[in-house]
């Protein structure tokens, strides 16, 4: 949808330019919203109205533009983007624009251009016309950088006309809430999330593999499920853990029961690990042979595991550097639609920080603290819910199954 | 009012003008003389003459030279090439007489009288072909008055002052046909008693007067405007200005109001 601001001054209300305007607006086959009116108190007195016109194409809105201004409305004046060199590798101009997580659009020799790959906290280069979004760590030096906020305009996010969980529950944490109609909408997002040609992220934590839902999570993914996989250097051990070991920190997964030597577990099981060369290797030689990394190796679901400075090992695919670990972030962001994060704060936010706003994130962790926090960073589009990360998961997969099953019906 | 020495179709830039058609000379001279006698023959009234100008043919047409307010000259913006020459002798002749000339912004077209006239404290802007939409509203700024924006839709009917003329604060002459429905209806809420002529009036320029009290100067050959003028009470002067209107003006075309 291509936009532009007029503005009409003068008597506009008595000598009937502005219905008139608006008026051919509608006949030209666009849209418009008024932002502005100021209506003269008196006869002398002029008045004045912003309106955003809008339409499906450049081609189209240019036509409208072209016709409303010879009625007197004007395009209010607007800037091209202020551009300005990269002084060295990985550092921005002073005054660089600073990116927010919203669909942006940058002015570039009077025409607006979609900024690619939006993602917050970010640098805007301009290259052939094309705008797109870069970290500061990886700007090189003469790059054109866009500066100001001159030029640049931010969609607000899209007003829905029905609200479903993800609008009336948006940027609202609270453990009262129906979990099972959050759990339903959940699947339903991931069901269309699929069927929209879209990729389905889980990004989680440790938890998932004591609470006990490991298994869930597998079967998600051998199902089909889920599409990337974000974590560190816990989740995938504790899964290992488990699959080698049967206990999830020295504790039996099935019994809750601490084992003799137990704490030792998770060393051997990344021991083992680095020994065979890696995860992949692992499945490949039989050592691996169930659990959620085995499932994403056997059914090609890549993964990214990011490592902190307390992990074990850490596993030989753990990604130490960590903007090398967010760049393959980013990579495997392309295509996803629905982020589901699962009891973990840090890879959430980093996550959360990687995501444009248009793409939906359900947050569950039973700290009410961690969807406040991934929020308040900017992940404004995040739906919390506060629960026992372990219920939910299998709650969850209950419901994928319902709903694939009740589509088999339909389909009958 | 400008002589017409120099008068003649030179070039088109109306749907009247056609070079193949000039303006005989000394017929122009004639019909020019009757309205500045006319004129100077009613009480109260002055013509003063500004020399005319070679090469710059439709300077005769005086209303569009700019718009006059107490002290003030508001000079035109052309939007035809052709007459941007005629701007500069009409500000000096303002400014040698103590008016304070002063000029719109440089991408807005606007014609001064042609496109501008008063009734009671209002201002009737007329746009599209020559003045831009956007005049309307510097005008206002600069005269601290209303000014309705009226929309031409008719070629021929190029500069308000062809197709509307003011009479009384509730009455007007209006060819109706020239406005877009818009701006039909501001002028039927703002003149109740309107006086609608003919295509064929319209077309023989008789809303291009001039007005001067209870007097009405305009073209020969319309009949019916004569008589609904005449029964609300109008002296009317029907006058010649056929070679006049082969450039697409008549006798408020001839005519600034000082």
């Amino acid at each position: 949808m291509a936009s532009e601001l007029i503005e009409l001054k003068g008597h506009i209300i008595d000598s009937l330019s502005l219905p008139r305007v608006l008026d051919d607006i509608l006949a030209q086959g666009g849209q418009f919203e008024i932002e502005e009116i100021d209506i003269g108190k008196t006869r002398p007195e002029p008045s004045y109205a912003r309106i955003r016109v809008s339409a499906d194409s450049e081609q189209t809105l240019e036509d409208i533009l072209a016709f409303v201004e010879k009625d007197g409305a004007s395009r209010v004046w607007q800037w091209d983007a202020e551009l300005a060199p990269a002084p060295r590798d990985g550092i921005l101009p002073d005054d660089f624009y600073c990116t927010t997580n919203l669909s942006t659009e940058v002015r570039i020799a009077g025409r607006w251009t979609p900024v690619q790959d939006i993602e917050m906290d970010c640098g805007i280069v301009v290259e052939d016309g094309v705008a797109k979004t870069v970290p500061m760590n990886l700007v090189l030096a003469g790059q054109i950088v866009v500066v100001g906020h001159r030029g640049v305009r931010v969609e607000p996010p899209e007003r829905k006309e029905v609200p479903g969980a993800f609008e009336f529950m948006t940027s609202e944490v609270s453990a009262e809430r129906p979990k099972g109609l959050i759990v339903q909408e959940i699947a339903r997002a991931m069901v269309e999330t699929k069927s929209r040609g879209e990729k389905v992220l889980l990004v989680g934590g440790p938890a998932i593999i004591h609470s006990g839902a490991g298994p869930c999570v597998e079967r998600m993914i051998e199902d089909g499920r889920i599409d990337v996989l974000f974590a560190g250097n816990a989740l995938p051990l504790h899964d290992i853990e488990s699959a080698l070991f049967g206990t999830s920190l020295g504790v039996s997964v099935k019994e809750g029961r601490s084992s003799a030597h137990g704490h030792e577990h998770h060393l051997r099981a990344v021991n083992t690990i680095r020994k065979l060369g890696g995860i992949r290797q692992a499945v490949e030689q039989g050592v691996l042979k169930s659990g959620i990394m085995h499932a994403c190796v056997e059914a090609g679901v890549p993964f990214v595991l990011a490592g902190s400075i307390r992990d074990d090992g850490p596993l030989p695919e753990v990604i130490t550097d960590t903007p090398r670990a967010q760049e393959e972030m980013r990579r495997k962001l392309k295509g996803v639609g629905f982020a589901l994060m699962a009891a973990t704060v840090l890879h959430s936010i980093a996550t959360g920080n990687l995501l444009p706003a248009r793409v939906k994130v359900a947050c569950v962790d039973i700290d009410p603290a961690v969807v406040t926090k991934l929020i308040d960073r900017g992940t404004t589009q995040a739906m919390g819910v506060v629960t026992d990360v372990g219920l939910f998961l299998v709650e969850l997969e209950q419901e994928l199954r319902r709903l694939a099953a009740g589509k088999v019906t339909s389909e009958r | 009012m400008c002589p017409p020495d120099y008068y003649g179709v030179e070039y088109e830039i109306n749907p009247w003008m056609d070079v193949r058609r000039n303006a005989t000379r000394e017929v122009a001279r004639a019909q020019w003389n009757a309205l500045a006698g006319a004129l100077g023959s009613l009480p109260g009234v002055t013509v003063n003459v500004i020399e005319p100008r070679p090469g710059l043919p439709d300077m005769v047409f005086a209303a569009n030279a700019g718009l006059v307010v107490g002290k003030r000259f508001i000079a035109s913006r052309f939007r035809p090439p052709q007459r941007r020459g005629e701007t500069p002798h009409y500000e000096r002749w303002f400014a040698d007489r103590g008016y304070q000339v002063e000029r719109l912004p440089e991408d807005i077209f606007f014609e001064g009288e042609g496109d501008a006239l008063r009734s009671g404290d209002t201002w009737f802007v007329g746009y599209y072909f020559r003045s831009d939409a956007r005049a309307h509203e510097r005008l206002s700024g600069l005269l601290g008055q209303e000014t309705l924006p009226l929309r031409l839709i008719d070629p021929r009917y190029y500069h308000l002052d062809t197709c509307f003329h003011p009479l009384e604060e509730d009455s007007a002459i209006v060819y109706p046909d020239a406005f877009d429905e818009y701006s039909r209806q501001v002028l039927h809420d703002r003149f109740p008693r309107i006086i609608a002529v003919s295509d064929e009036e319209a077309e023989r320029f008789c809303c291009n007067a001039v007005v001067v009290g209870k007097t009405v100067i305009t073209a020969a050959g319309c009949p019916i405007l004569r008589g609904d003028l005449e029964r609300r009470g109008y002296d009317v002067r029907a006058l010649g200005f056929s070679e006049y209107i082969k450039a697409g003006g008549a006798a408020k075309c001839l005519v600034l109001g000082l």
